[in-house]
């Protein structure tokens, strides 16, 4: 029973991560390829405020707003380059967190962050309260798509320089999903942190940044249902299968291409198209 | 009265220059039409004013207020309505929601609050008015990719109607329409231009120029040739030089 509430546990979490990415690459079209820095910010900030006593919820927050801060900072960035320039940015701020974080003796170094205090919620507990979390992030996303936030960042995600020519304030849209995105990866790296209670560098690695864009764009990049589903299933596939963790980049990479090759919509795409398709069958068929 | 002043504007691109030195205004309610050659700056001007260009000199005046530091979004807010000469519509938006984004410009104004917005369908209502005013009302609930180029041109001008500008600035709207389309399209500009729109117009299709005018500005090589009203202008040795080059004129006479 344990085995099955610490998978579901980190299901929970790596759903957060990826709706979190989500927002920035799913909803706004800005491709993030270090993303997990984000995860680690919070990560590592919940951890050392929570070993210096600090009440768990008090610690998850500061490492979200640290997580978000940092986020506008890179948005900051991405108001200046675009598509694959992006990518290269945001995967270099991946990179530069790693190196940075290795070098830190109250950071643990090399060997990371150990004995992270248990927030005293019971196993059971702690995975409803990430649960509880994960309904809220994907209630935000949808009240995020339904909008006109939503709107506007499907026109920033198509062409930003017609969005401006409509009137709309592209650079501050940019910005707001920089911050909900990076800010919510700052919580799903707080509350991994004090899941598995033992971080180190390689939790954050590149690597990591690729899963979680696999997840986006493998569920459908935007779509809310597919990204849970997928990254439901990828988060555990490694734990089920030991032989995955070791190959884990090839099989990502290998499925971020079929996908991207054959159903660029992903796994909503695909039910997408499945059902128009059976709809002009059965339609058909009534006809005859 | 003029609605937009721009003062000795010079714009420069690395040793080129693009525009010098160039005055011009357009007054409320009318449709000033820009022409000139291949090259001679007319959708630099357009630029500097949406800003998607920044001048190296002068002053672009909306109605006594300086338009000069304002980002893009900022101009198209204080009225400044640009329809591209490549039309770029959002190709995951039916036509009717291309629009209604830009119906709902009060929805979008502060983005923090839009996410607590969520009511589209008075924006959508509002599109469709706009799109039955260039007539394919009939493709309101089509996507991009369904439709004729000259349903997607009218959408872009629906789309910029639909933000309630005071003037509306268009690059060469009729280009790739045949003449009977083109004839059409400039049939609804003047509709609108009747209804109290002001309009500036670069257009190659003279005919159409001449007949929907009031008034023309002839721009070559950066620097303004000459200004008035059409049957003037069209007919003046210089202008006919720009357009056609030099000694033709002489040739003919």
């Amino acid at each position: 029973m344990g085995y099955e509430i610490s998978l579901l546990t980190f299901m929970g979490i790596s759903i957060i991560g990826s709706l979190s990415l989500n927002l920035i690459t799913g909803f706004c079209g800005q491709v993030s390829l270090g993303h997990v820095a984000f995860v680690g910010i919070g990560a590592y900030t919940a951890s050392v405020l929570t070993k210096a006593d600090t009440p768990f919820f008090v610690a998850l927050l500061a490492g979200m707003l640290l997580a978000g801060t940092f986020g506008v900072m890179v948005g900051l960035a991405s108001l200046r380059v675009r598509h694959d320039f992006l990518a290269i940015t945001t995967m270099g701020v991946n990179f530069v967190f790693l190196g940075v974080v290795r070098e830190q003796e109250w950071l643990g170094g090399e060997l990371g962050i150990s004995s992270i205090p248990d927030p005293g919620l019971g196993k059971l507990g702690f995975l409803a309260l990430v649960l509880g979390f994960v309904v809220l992030v994907a209630l935000l996303s949808l009240q995020i798509r339904r909008s006109w936030m939503g709107y506007v960042f499907d026109a920033v995600s198509g062409d930003e320089d017609t969005a401006r020519m409509l009137g709309l304030d592209v650079s501050h849209y940019k910005l707001i999903a920089f911050a909900l995105g990076t800010a919510l990866a700052g919580l799903s790296g707080g509350l991994y942190a004090h899941h598995v209670r033992f971080i180190f560098p390689d939790s954050f690695a590149f690597v990591e940044s690729i899963t979680l864009l696999a997840m986006v764009v493998i569920g459908g990049n935007g779509s809310i249902l597919g990204v849970i589903l997928a990254s439901a299933l990828l988060s555990v596939l490694p734990q089920w299968f030991q032989f995955i963790g070791d190959y884990k980049l090839l099989l990502y990479g290998s499925l971020l291409f079929v996908v991207m090759r054959f159903s660029p919509g992903g796994l909503a795409g695909l039910a997408q198209n499945l059902f128009h398709k059976s709809k002009k069958y059965f339609a058909l068929k009534e006809n005859q | 009265m003029s609605l937009l002043d721009i003062r000795n504007i010079s714009v420069r691109f690395g040793g080129v220059h693009a525009l010098e030195e160039v005055s011009l205004n357009l007054n409320q309610g009318e449709i000033l039409g820009l022409i000139g050659p291949n090259g001679a700056g007319k959708t630099t001007m357009l630029r500097v004013i949406t800003g998607v260009v920044r001048s190296n000199k002068g002053e672009i005046d909306l109605n006594g207020e300086l338009l000069n530091n304002l980002p893009i979004h900022a101009r198209v807010r204080k009225g400044v309505g640009f329809a591209q000469q490549l039309v770029r519509p959002f190709r995951e938006m039916t036509l009717a929601e291309n629009v209604a984004l830009a119906a709902g410009a009060e929805q979008t104004m502060h983005p923090w609050r839009s996410m607590f917005r969520v009511e589209r369908r008075e924006a959508l209502r509002e599109s469709l008015k706009w799109l039955a005013m260039v007539g394919i009302e009939d493709a309101a609930d089509s996507f991009p990719n369904a439709v004729p180029l000259g349903y997607l041109k009218r959408m872009e001008v629906a789309r910029v109607l639909a933000l309630r500008p005071r003037m509306l600035l268009l690059d060469e709207p009729l280009a790739g329409l045949n003449q009977v389309e083109a004839t059409a399209f400039a049939d609804i500009l003047l509709e609108l231009n009747r209804n109290g729109q002001t309009i500036l117009l670069i257009e190659h299709n003279l005919a159409e120029v001449r007949r929907i005018c009031s008034r023309l500005v002839v721009l070559d090589n950066g620097c303004k040739l000459v200004e008035g009203i059409p049957e003037t202008v069209l007919n003046q040795s210089s202008v006919l030089e720009a357009y056609i080059g030099q000694g033709t004129v002489h040739a003919e006479n």
